[in-house]
């Protein structure tokens, strides 16, 4: 019961990228997953990648509130990671079988995560690609929430209105190359 | 023009009803505007979506770099044994490393003996008897002329903005500092500036602005000071951070520093985790430095300080040593016992890291300095 309360909260606490959460989770289960990675025909990196993509898919997870608790952290994170690299194996054709504890099933999470980890690129290209001073620009006022009077202080324009033009430009920019992407990644599917 | 102002404003209303930042009224009228005009509708549904996905992309940014520092911080405290291995992949795991140490090795070794080869070629034996010597610059009559004609021209150019004129000061040593804060805080050896009544530091542009020391610890020779001047511009952060943790054998190191009146790019690699007689203060790299060096900054390849360039072994040549950067995290605790700096704080995340070598020098040399004191 207690235990169960204390899953709860942790889950709570990575939703909202909280640091000591983040920490406790990754204390307590980092170690497994490497010991399973490593004993799979992977290094102490593939450990660490595989590892922070299934943390990946729990904070996902817990920032939809959908998560019922029906199996431990441990147990998810150990599903979720083994899946991960299974699937890595089999590209790289050096499948093998992983003998295991007990896991969940979690296909559909993994599917999920795969295709917003391509939306996540997607963008990370688009923003890439737009160049200083838009990519600065866009930062400051879409991720870090800053209003036209700082942001036109901060990369020097005369006035919040002027910011604002340049703005609305690199916005254009920005959602031209993102959507064409876009499109193109969905038309695929 | 009207047509871009036009849109302008859609797109502002559009973004203030996504965020339920508007009146009811205005909201109302917003709605019916949205069902009679599809384009606005259209408009709404694509970019509810982009906002989506750009809120998206930060909070994986920021959580991604959450779990990096945490990962580094545990393995650090050996809360995760992040190199212990067991099992039968150990012989297959080790066989990987080992490639790969020897691989680093070879080029260790490739890179060493070029080094040797150029410098025997290069340089006459040194006369200095001191075995570590100081990195900081002893100003040259002949510098010193093309130093204060360059005023002269400078003077000239500007004498407009330039109320006063400056005092003259008969510069005696020189170095390196850099930013720690956008305010004008600024760190470098204690050596180059112990001292000095005056000191000056002077950016890329050769822009000169007066400092002051805040903080002096000689015996791990460093010194925190600060740009007091109306001339200076104050930057809104910083693009880099300041690594607080070890950093690994063999990773690639970059340095900036002004060994002349011209900012220089250094290249290299981290050859020892402690520094001179193992000193743990410091930290060996293997990377061209010379006199003027002193208290520059030492970036790993995300743009990270991870040093601060400091001395070097005269007896063997290429072998310089740098404070490792968690001591500038102590260095500023200590400050922040001043009630005038508590506030003071370092950042740890370069936003620099994914750009190429060039676009990073680029970014990072605006916040590097020549120091001058008397």
């Amino acid at each position: 019961m207690k235990q169960e309360g204390n899953e709860k909260a942790l889950l709570q606490g990575l939703a909202r990228n909280d640091r000591k959460a983040v920490e406790m989770i990754y204390k307590e289960n980092y170690n497994m997953v490497q010991s399973l990675i490593i004993n799979n025909n992977g290094t102490a990196d593939d450990a660490k990648d595989i590892f922070q993509e299934a943390m990946i898919v729990l904070y996902e997870k817990a920032r939809s509130g959908t998560f019922e608790l029906n199996c431990l952290i441990k147990t998810y994170v150990y599903s979720v990671s083994r899946r991960l690299w299974l699937k890595k194996l089999q590209q790289a054709s050096r499948y093998t079988e992983i003998s295991d504890m007990e896991t969940v099933p979690v296909e559909e999470d993994i599917d999920d995560h795969a295709q917003r980890n391509a939306e996540f690129e997607m963008m990370e290209k688009a923003i890439g690609g737009l160049g200083e001073p838009c990519k600065g620009l866009l930062q400051a006022y879409y991720l870090q929430h800053k209003n036209m009077q700082e942001i036109a202080a901060d990369f020097g324009y005369t006035n919040a209105e002027n910011a604002k033009n340049q703005k609305y430009k690199c916005l254009m920019r920005l959602k031209k190359i993102f959507f064409t992407h876009y499109k193109n990644g969905n038309g695929d599917k | 023009m009207i047509n871009d102002n036009n849109e302008i404003m859609i797109l502002d209303a559009v973004e203030r009803y996504i965020r339920g930042e508007m009146t009811p009224d205005e909201r109302l009228y917003f709605e019916n505007l949205r069902k009679t005009n599809p384009a606005i509708d259209q408009l709404v549904v694509e970019h509810t979506l982009f906002l989506q996905q750009m809120n998206r992309f930060g909070q994986w940014e920021d959580f991604k770099s959450t779990l990096h520092d945490v990962h580094t911080d545990l393995a650090e405290q050996g809360k995760i044994n992040s190199d212990k291995l067991s099992g039968k992949a150990k012989v297959v795991y080790l066989w990987n490393k080992y490639k790969r140490v020897t691989a680093i090795a070879a080029s260790i070794a490739g890179i060493t003996a070029l080094t040797i080869s150029m410098l025997t070629n290069s340089l006459a034996p040194k006369t200095s008897s001191d075995q570590l010597a100081q990195l900081d610059r002893k100003i040259k009559v002949q510098e010193k002329i093309t130093y204060e004609l360059q005023k002269d021209l400078d003077n000239v150019k500007d004498n407009v903005d330039t109320k006063a004129d400056a005092p003259v000061i008969d510069y005696k040593t020189g170095g390196t500092g850099f930013l720690l804060d956008g305010k004008g805080l600024m760190i470098t050896n204690a050596h180059v500036v112990k001292n000095s009544r005056n000191i000056r530091v002077f950016n890329i542009k050769g822009q000169q602005f007066n400092a002051f020391v805040v903080k002096l610890d000689i015996l791990r020779d460093v010194a925190i000071i600060k740009i007091d001047d109306a001339k200076f511009k104050p930057f809104p952060g910083l693009p880099y951070g300041i690594r607080n943790g070890s950093t690994d054998i063999a990773e690639p190191i970059f340095t900036l520093g002004f060994p002349r009146d011209e900012i220089v790019y250094g290249e290299g690699y981290m050859s020892a985790s402690t520094g001179y007689k193992k000193d743990t203060l410091s930290c060996q790299i293997t990377v061209p430095a010379n006199p003027g060096n002193s208290g520059g900054p030492v970036f790993n390849h995300r743009g990270e300080v991870i040093g601060i360039l400091s001395t070097k072994e005269t007896l063997a040549e290429g072998a310089v040593f740098a404070i490792q950067s968690k001591y500038i995290f102590n260095a500023v605790d200590e400050l922040k016992k001043n009630k005038l700096y508590e506030n003071v704080r370092l950042s740890s995340k370069s936003t620099v890291s994914g750009l190429s070598k060039i676009d990073q020098v680029k970014k990072l040399q605006d916040y590097v300095f020549m120091v001058k004191g008397d």
